[in-house]
């Protein structure tokens, strides 16, 4: 009878234990190995449990499909299906085909218009010195001499240069930092400003001065500091366009996230609506916390209840009439008394009991475990050979006693996710090195930070996209709204007028701060 | 049948007589307020800008009593002196003036009368 009752599902063929997993955490999974199959056979239903699964969420080793099941590294016991190991969701494929098609096409673009200004730059850094040194080639006999006053052209436009090429080496041979959708106007017009420049000089000095071998070389000379000088103007002209002009706040921008809501106010100066969208993304990775999608799904069934809860029949025949039965269904959901409102907040306020109490063993078992750390003066180290340890070893010693609280932790705020055993490790060793307290290296896990202090493969949104009705050339207004999508979620950012703040001024003179008691007394008579 | 409330002052004249204790003539009353008081934190005016003498207390079988003077009512004249402008301790001194035995008061007192409308249906 019990062999037909029992349920027994067998678990095989899933162990890898990792040739570099210490003997201290084999240590720590034997300890807690014991309990938990006397519990096993204790039970009617039982699950035995073959061999446990040995670091299996190794960051960079780990594949997309053991995602699911990787925080198992303080615990033993789990049991998992064979199907569920080797699925690929559809998100998975689309975000790896994006990926590759991607990263191919607009390398192309983007290297394409950095040759071109390059290009262009090096002529017109040349154009001077050419126009200085052509005469000298071509016709040098025919030059008149031109004493202290040439020399001293030459030495100032020396400089110039050199002022020029640590100014354009300072503004412009940046690491390019994004790739925009459409060109970017004010440096598209300033090419082609300088373009236009340096060609209607070549002009005019090939037709008057190489066509005609004009003897005065201290004209010739002077052309040439006369074009320095404008280049050096059309410099600060693009300080001013690219880098000042946007600087002072004229707009507040509100993005807000579209899954949770979670908001965030910047100030932005006149700018594009794509620069406005590079700040914006910018900001977004130091500010707003990481994108978790296991926090979403409690709402998720919540609403997925409210949809079931209710069928329409359609009695009077076949005529379908559609929106009278969306109607009809809000009317009665509506109407329909349900208590949903009271299990959200009593589910709330259980997470929350469950949550702080965890937080607090949590709290205690590091601060326990850093007391058995001590930092060896550089004495000490010479008289006590024995025992020491780096920092990385220091943390393996001291990570067992409080891994399985802290898996805890981070199974109940369902951050497992975000924190693999060897970034534990890595920034458990981190704060041993650097002194720090048992807080301090707990303020990483207790509250979810920006999305920069994950790892990479956590963030969920390095491909966006820009929705805007306007095009994304045009400038910021107030009332625009455009929308940064990525895969999983998207930014909606409202954008709002500075208003015109009118001052006015009062003066206070020092001297009228005056006082008067003011009483209110009761005399009997 | 709804009830209303009508409030609305009346002037009345109080004469109070003196009573001796010891060696000072005593009234049997308090008074607050005065033009160098402040207005506001007046409990029994109506009207927080108004810096008139008030009667703030009334001892039980005192003189002020027996006479028909009551909490909340403002002094206008005392003795023909007029008191709505007038600073607490004049007030004081108007009232506690050695050789006289007896003070006419002219009080202002709001009252709150109940009117019972009557409803049209029977």
């Amino acid at each position: 009878m019990s062999a037909a009752m029992d349920t027994e599902s067998t678990y095989s063929g899933y162990s890898h234990y990792s040739g570099h997993s210490k003997k201290a955490h084999r240590q720590g999974r034997d300890r807690h190995k014991s309990p938990r199959s006397k519990d096993g056979s204790r039970s009617e239903k039982s699950v035995t449990i073959q061999t446990p699964p040995a670091e299996p969420l190794l960051g960079n080793d780990a594949s997309r499909a053991e995602e699911g099941q990787d925080d198992n590294w303080g615990e033993t016991t789990t049991a998992i299906t064979g199907t569920s190991e080797h699925s690929i969701s559809q998100e998975d494929i689309a975000r790896i085909s994006k990926d590759l098609e991607d990263s191919v096409g607009l390398d192309c673009k983007r290297y394409l218009g950095l040759t071109v200004a390059a290009v262009l730059g090096l002529l017109v850094f040349l154009t001077p010195i050419a126009f200085i040194l052509l005469p000298q080639i071509l016709w040098r006999d025919d030059l008149e001499p031109c004493g202290t006053v040439c020399e001293g052209l030459f030495i100032s436009v020396a400089f110039k240069l050199l002022i020029l090429l640590i100014g354009t080496w300072a503004l412009f041979f940046r690491q390019p930092k994004a790739d925009l959708p459409r060109v970017f106007v004010f440096r598209a017009l300033l090419l082609v400003l300088i373009f236009l420049f340096v060609f209607s000089y070549w002009l005019f000095y090939g037709v008057r001065i190489l066509d005609s071998k004009d003897t005065n070389y201290q004209g010739i000379v002077q052309y040439a500091v006369s074009l320095v000088d404008a280049l050096l103007f059309i410099h600060y002209l693009a300080i001013v366009l690219l880098e000042l002009r946007q600087l002072q706040p004229m707009f507040t921008v509100k993005v807000v996230r579209s899954t949770d809501g979670e908001s965030r106010y910047y100030s932005l100066g006149h700018l594009s609506i794509q620069r406005a969208a590079l700040v914006v993304l910018e900001n977004y990775y130091r500010d707003f916390t990481v994108y978790n999608p296991a926090l979403l799904t409690a709402s998720k069934s919540r609403a997925a209840k409210h949809m079931a809860g209710l069928k329409v029949y359609n009695v009077d025949g076949p005529g379908n009439n559609a929106s009278g039965q969306s109607r009809a269904m809000i009317a009665a959901a509506a109407r329909r008394r349900d208590s949903s409102h009271n299990e959200l907040y009593y589910e709330e306020a259980d997470h929350e009991r469950r949550v702080k109490k965890r937080r607090a063993r949590l709290v205690v078992a590091v601060e326990e475990a850093f007391t058995h750390i001590k930092r060896l003066q550089a004495e000490e180290q010479q008289k006590a050979p024995g025992e020491m340890m780096d920092p990385r070893e220091a943390a393996q010693a001291i990570f067992p006693s409080m891994a399985r609280a802290l898996q805890k932790y981070l199974r109940t705020t369902r951050q497992q996710q975000y924190h693999s055993m060897e970034s534990i490790l890595q920034h458990l060793s981190f704060c041993i090195t650097n002194n720090m307290t048992p807080k301090a290296f707990l303020e990483r896990y207790l509250n979810p930070g920006p999305t920069l202090q994950y790892d990479r493969d956590r963030w969920f949104s390095k491909q966006w996209t820009l929705v805007s009705e306007e095009a994304v050339t045009s400038r910021l207004q107030d009332g625009i709204v455009f929308v940064l999508k990525c895969l999983d979620f998207s930014l909606v950012v409202n954008v709002k007028k500075i208003p015109f703040i009118k001052l006015s001024e009062e003066f206070i003179d020092p001297k009228s701060h005056k006082f008067v008691l003011r009483l209110q007394s009761e005399t009997s008579v | 049948s709804s009830q209303y409330f009508l409030s609305f002052s009346t002037q009345q004249r109080i004469e109070i007589h003196k009573l001796r204790q010891g060696d000072n003539l005593i009234l049997g009353f308090s008074i607050g307020g005065g033009i160098d008081q402040d207005p506001t934190q007046n409990p029994f005016s109506e009207d927080k800008t108004d810096k008139g003498i008030y009667v703030t207390r009334v001892t039980e079988g005192g003189p002020a009593e027996v006479a028909g003077l009551q909490i909340g009512d403002k002094i206008m004249q005392v003795n023909g002196w007029d008191m709505t402008m007038v600073t607490h301790d004049q007030a004081r001194k108007r009232l506690t003036k050695r050789n006289e035995e007896v003070v006419r008061l002219l009080v202002t007192r709001q009252s709150l009368q109940k009117a019972v409308q009557q409803s049209m249906m029977s």
